[in-house]
């Protein structure tokens, strides 16, 4: 299909009688090169849906993920997600060198092998979530009583966050993603909140050590205090409301496929078929440079869609079925290149450990409502249910 | 078929240790590194998986 000059479209897709991912991405897909689009605050950006282009884009090094270059596209900003001052150690918006410092300080954090050790915490936790949901009735909202609390709870013991406190830390993150049931206002609190939190707990792993990581990251001496206080909230940030959004897409999709619970295979699908980060690597050319046959001039701000990819025909047989057993790990959920999710491990391990302790504990639970009147996130910059009724 | 690793390149996402681990593991630094008795010791098609997945090209397999 040739175009000779294609059609602005707008962006985002997303509203709430537009399923996810929106069926316009399969269009954008046939179309040559990239697709012009105007974000709601008229920025011009290029978006990227192929599953090639995408991986294409977020290895060029003519390409930056640094929000202060001109032209990086605002998408948080026109869905109303109040722009984030450049907060040091946030080095998700850092490009190579700068950015190794932080990331090689990490990855020791975050190995197979360690990640592989966190399993009986994780099971414990999440064992203890299911006992207080079946302690509290025959209902619960799978949401906000399960999705969101695990991911929260297994980053605040990582960070090494003392038991006393993880009622606060759980309840400030919760209001953090909350997107309908709280005010632009009480987000900001919760937000400095937490860094006032994470700021003290980093002054006091300084004087007092422990086996944690951040006095594990503090004694490498390579991130400085006060951008380790960065650091931790994008640890936060990056893995709680995504691996959240994760775990209750995963569960409604297991209760209207039941077929595949109890099978593994379920989490890497779930990654893929789901793609709730579809908004979360954004990009901004800082040289000219041509991807799929589209000159990208410097400045000019580059959407690579997760799931439009993750959605590729050319990459992916029937990619609109949900299919565990194509085992499929080429998808590009946890994004590519350098700025490849860190915790990609331990998310697969978390939705794991929830899928398999929920059904084996509760194997006759069920939607409390219809599943075509479920609220999707369609107005937060990551995919998921705002609720997820259900009962056993 | 022979592997080389690069651990400068490497940004410790494990893809490679999730997918041939009889061939690759993740040092003290979490950077990838060959154990075993090199490619033979996995199935050839883990080994490429390894190495079309890695998402910093911190792995190279040779074909010959």
């Amino acid at each position: 299909m040739t175009q000779s000059a294609p059609q602005v479209v707008d962006f985002p897709l997303r509203s709430p009688s537009v399923p996810f991912p929106p069926p316009g991405y399969a269009d954008y897909r046939g179309q040559e090169g990239l697709v012009p689009s105007r974000l709601p605050n008229g920025e011009r950006v290029w978006l990227v849906t192929r599953h090639e282009d995408v991986r294409a884009v977020l290895t060029n090094p003519k390409i930056s993920s640094n929000p202060e270059h001109k032209g990086f596209p605002n998408v948080g900003e026109s869905l109303g997600v109040p722009k984030q001052a450049q907060i040091p150690g946030w080095f998700v918006g850092l490009d190579s060198p700068e950015h190794d410092r932080f990331r090689k300080a990490l990855i020791p954090e975050f190995t197979v092998r360690r990640v592989r050790e966190m399993r009986p915490a994780i099971e414990l936790t999440v064992q203890a979530r299911l006992d207080a949901m079946l302690a509290a009735g025959d209902s619960a909202d799978l949401v906000a009583d399960f999705a969101l609390p695990i991911p929260s709870l297994v980053i605040s013991s990582l960070l090494g966050v003392p038991p006393t406190d993880r009622e606060f830390f759980e309840s400030r993150t919760r209001t953090l993603v909350a997107i309908r049931a709280s005010t632009d206002q009480q987000r900001q609190a919760a937000s400095k909140d937490l860094l006032r939190y994470i700021g003290r707990l980093v002054e006091i792993k300084g004087k007092w050590p422990g086996d944690d990581l951040v006095s594990r990251l503090l004694a490498t001496g390579s991130i400085a205090p006060h951008e380790l206080s960065g650091v931790l909230m994008l640890l936060l940030i990056a893995g709680h409301e995504t691996t959240a959004n994760n775990i209750a897409l995963g569960v409604l999709t297991l209760l209207t496929n039941p077929q595949w619970i109890g099978d593994d295979r379920v989490v890497e699908e779930t990654l893929r078929f789901h793609s709730v980060a579809d908004l979360v690597s954004l990009r901004v050319a800082v040289e000219d440079v041509e991807i799929s046959g589209q000159l990208v001039r410097a400045g000019e701000g580059i959407v690579p869609l997760v799931a439009a990819a993750n959605h590729d025909e050319n990459s992916f047989e029937c990619p609109h079925m949900f299919d565990p057993s194509r085992s499929a790990r080429h998808h590009v959920a946890f994004g590519y290149g350098v700025h490849q999710c860190l915790g990609q491990n331990l998310v697969r391990v978390e939705m794991e450990i929830a899928y398999r302790k929920l059904f084996e504990r509760i194997p006759d639970l069920r939607l409390a409502v219809p599943a075509e009147g479920l609220a999707y996130k369609h107005d937060g910059v990551v995919h998921g249910l705002h609720e997820l009724p259900v009962r056993w | 078929m022979r592997i080389t690793v690069d651990p400068d390149r490497c940004v410790g996402a494990g893809q490679c240790v999730l997918s041939a681990p009889e061939v690759f593991d993740q040092d003290e630094d979490g950077l990838v590194t060959l154990v075993g008795a090199g490619p033979g010791a996995a199935k050839e098609s883990s080994v490429r998986l390894a190495g079309a997945l890695c998402p910093s090209q911190a792995i190279t397999v040779h074909e010959d």
